[in-house]
């Protein structure tokens, strides 16, 4: 102990760091503020130091080449002592990162912690969050899988859209005219080297701005945020009612960060790695690309946005967006702080995270794809072949054939990129069947090409037979009117 | 603060010391920047497209559209895989041919055809097109990508090496124009 102490001192001669270390730690907080809710900081910083181990660890093993990175990752998964435990901790550590970083931001902008002086904390802290999320991107892509490769054709095809600049931006991001070999090596420097180094440089400016500026007090409604008089009474209020940051807040951080260090160990423990799907390999297009879970928002709104709005919202969003949060402090940088009194703060933080759940929740189910082997694989269920004519079963023949059902579900089995056919019959007329099987339009495509006449009559006998029992089918009435008129006589007004 | 009086030698010292090291830096960034810009350059001085033999054409039945792949004529010792690169050809009427590149002209995944009801679909945010690329419904813009061919010896060959994207399809591969 003697020995410790003796050479701790040493040290210390040398260094002088103790006294200011110990001055940070005793560091006086507003006592409210030792509370759970500003545990979040603290936990993303736990889990950034793991995602460092655990990359160092893979680095030992991974093979940032094109042409083996794919079977360096079956190595590590199937080969080397617990490296596919390893490959889930960094992967899952990944997304409790993202997730945790999101929460973090959400509680620091509902207590108003980003009003005076606390500003350049918060702007720092938004581009920590684009780090974190450039990390999670490149990351996916160093996993260098099918997902990987057709995510990066994605990305690809939204950068050439920039005016002028695009296409030089998409061989920049690819480092060549395709995918390839080059484009990982370059994805491998940005998640190892240059985006870590950022993510390092921005997380140590944002502790050393928590630590001189004090962290945000328990916001009260009616206290109101002042520049002329906020650091006076933010000092009064750590003088006469503070508790030193160690031990009097800390145990609450070292406990919650233990919680999600082991969550994060009992996920990549249960659930096992990320992956990789398929080789990167082009020529097997039997794929249907995903991204990882905090960009599946992403691509259900690059599935819902119509076409003429596409460009513009995919380069113009992200821009007002960003701006939007690094320019909030100034624009709201004083007055009140607690979310009892901003009812604005509250609701945009429930349309935006109602906005991304919705949004992620669709991206599992993919409503907007087609199933690409409905036509061969899922079969028209019984009850909507049961008791129909020859016709009618010529039809559904048709129906299944010319991959309708990619499209359109029945009986809930099928794509629903189309409306469901069950009770189609009920809405559309045999002439109305008749021009949308022919003409397609309202996102669907033309038939009239593809169908010998013989086949749609067929096809619309048997949609015209898709009606719940009890139900008429549809009409036109201007039809019976037509039809009256021809015979010469006056229409009928009795049935 | 008062300075030492010989400071504003010293000061011109450092000053001049400051100015050095900016010419350095200017030195040796215009080789740096000409190497991060070397995807770029190459690009400009013999362009990425070349033409790429596809095979025989007798491997493609008239009246059919078939998968084809080829090696990109751009290529380095590790790309593996990646580098081998799907295209779809149509053999329109034995004489006349269209070749597609794989890739959505939405966001770039890769097309299916379905010779059953001749149609491409993608299965990422289902865009389809019509046997001959234009665009059938969907996200898309604009029809597939269709790329400049030629018959030579019996052969098909392709302008490719460039992968497609919506921004500079133009530059690189055909506009198909959309169906009447």
């Amino acid at each position: 102990m003697r020995l410790i102490s003796s050479i701790g001192e040493w040290l210390d001669a040398r260094l002088q760091l103790a006294a200011t270390i110990r001055e940070s730690a005793g560091h006086a907080i507003p006592r409210k503020t030792s509370s759970w809710f500003y545990v979040f900081g603290s936990a993303a910083f736990a889990v950034f130091i793991l995602q460092i181990v655990t990359g160092i660890l893979l680095a030992l093993i991974y093979v940032p080449s094109g042409g083996e990175a794919w079977s360096s990752l079956q190595t590590l998964n199937h080969v080397v002592s617990l490296g596919w435990f390893i490959r889930a901790l960094h992967g899952w550590g990944s997304d409790f990162m993202v997730a945790i970083v999101l929460i973090h931001m959400v509680q620091v902008f509902l207590f108003g912690a980003y009003k005076f002086p606390r500003e350049l904390t918060w702007i720092v802290g938004v581009f920590l969050l684009l780090v974190t999320l450039g990390m999670a991107f490149t990351g996916q892509v160093l996993r260098f899988d099918q997902d990987a490769y057709w995510g990066l054709g994605i990305g690809a095809s939204i950068a050439s859209r920039v005016p002028i600049v695009g296409p030089l931006t998409v061989n920049l991001l690819l480092g060549g005219p395709i995918i390839a070999g080059a484009t990982l090596s370059r994805f491998f420097a940005l998640h190892v080297f240059v985006i870590p180094g950022l993510l390092i440089s921005f997380v140590g400016v944002h502790l050393l701005m928590v630590l001189k500026l004090g962290i945000n007090e328990w916001p009260m409604p009616g206290r109101l945020v002042r520049k002329a008089t906020y650091i006076k009474e933010y000092h009064e209020l750590t003088k006469k009612d503070g508790v030193p940051f160690v031990p009097g807040a800390i145990w609450k951080d070292l406990f919650f960060s233990a919680l999600i260090l082991f969550s994060v160990a009992f996920c990549a423990y249960h659930f096992g790695p990320f992956g990789p799907s398929g080789p990167p390999d082009p020529t097997i297009i039997q794929t249907a690309p995903r991204p990882d879970f905090f960009f599946l928002w992403l691509y259900a709104v690059l599935s819902y946005l119509p076409a003429s709005m596409e460009t513009p919202a995919l380069l113009i969003g992200p821009v007002v967006g960003i701006l939007a949060l690094l320019l909030l402090p100034f624009f709201s940088g004083e007055g009140e702080k607690s979310w009892r009194r901003r009812p604005l703060a509250v609701l945009t933080v429930l349309l935006a995270a109602v906005a991304l759940a919705t949004f992620t929740h669709l991206a599992q189910h993919t409503p907007w794809s087609p199933v690409m082997d409905a036509w061969s694989g899922i079969p028209i269920p019984h009850e909507f072949l049961q008791n129909r004519t020859a016709l009618e079963r010529q039809g559904a023949l048709v129906f299944q054939v010319k991959q309708c059902h990619n499209c359109h579900s029945l009986g809930n089995q099928g794509g629903k990129r189309g409306p469901a056919l069950d009770s189609v019959a009920v809405r559309l007329t045999q002439d109305q069947l008749i021009r949308q099987v022919i003409q397609g339009g309202g996102n669907m495509p033309a038939y009239g090409k593809n169908l010998s006449p013989a086949q749609t009559t067929a096809l619309v006998a048997f949609l015209q037979s898709l009606r719940p029992p009890g139900q008429p089918p549809a009409r036109d009435a201007s039809r019976a009117t037509a039809l009256g008129a021809e015979r010469g006589g006056a229409p009928s007004s009795s049935p | 603060m008062t300075l030492p009086t010989d400071f504003s030698r010293r000061a011109l010292l450092m000053k001049f010391g400051i100015f050095l090291n900016s010419l350095v830096a200017v030195v040796l960034a215009v080789p740096v920047v000409r190497y991060l810009l070397s995807p770029v350059a190459r690009a400009r001085k013999d362009g990425y497209e070349s033409w790429v033999p596809l095979g025989y054409i007798d491997q493609f039945p008239s009246g059919e559209t078939r998968l084809a792949t080829y090696r990109n004529p751009v290529v380095n010792s590790w790309d593996g895989d990646t580098a081998n690169i799907a295209c779809w050809v149509r053999n329109v009427d034995g004489k006349n041919f269209q070749v597609f590149a794989i890739n959505c002209a939405h966001l770039g995944c890769p097309v299916r055809w379905f010779p059953q009801s001749s149609l491409f679909m993608c299965p990422c945010h289902g865009g389809a097109y019509y046997q001959d690329g234009s665009r059938a419904s969907g996200p898309p813009e604009r029809g597939l990508f269709e790329y400049h061919y030629t018959i030579d010896g019996g052969k098909l060959f392709i302008q490719a090496g460039e992968m497609p994207t919506p921004g500079q399809a133009s530059n690189i591969v055909k506009e198909i124009r959309p169906c009447v």
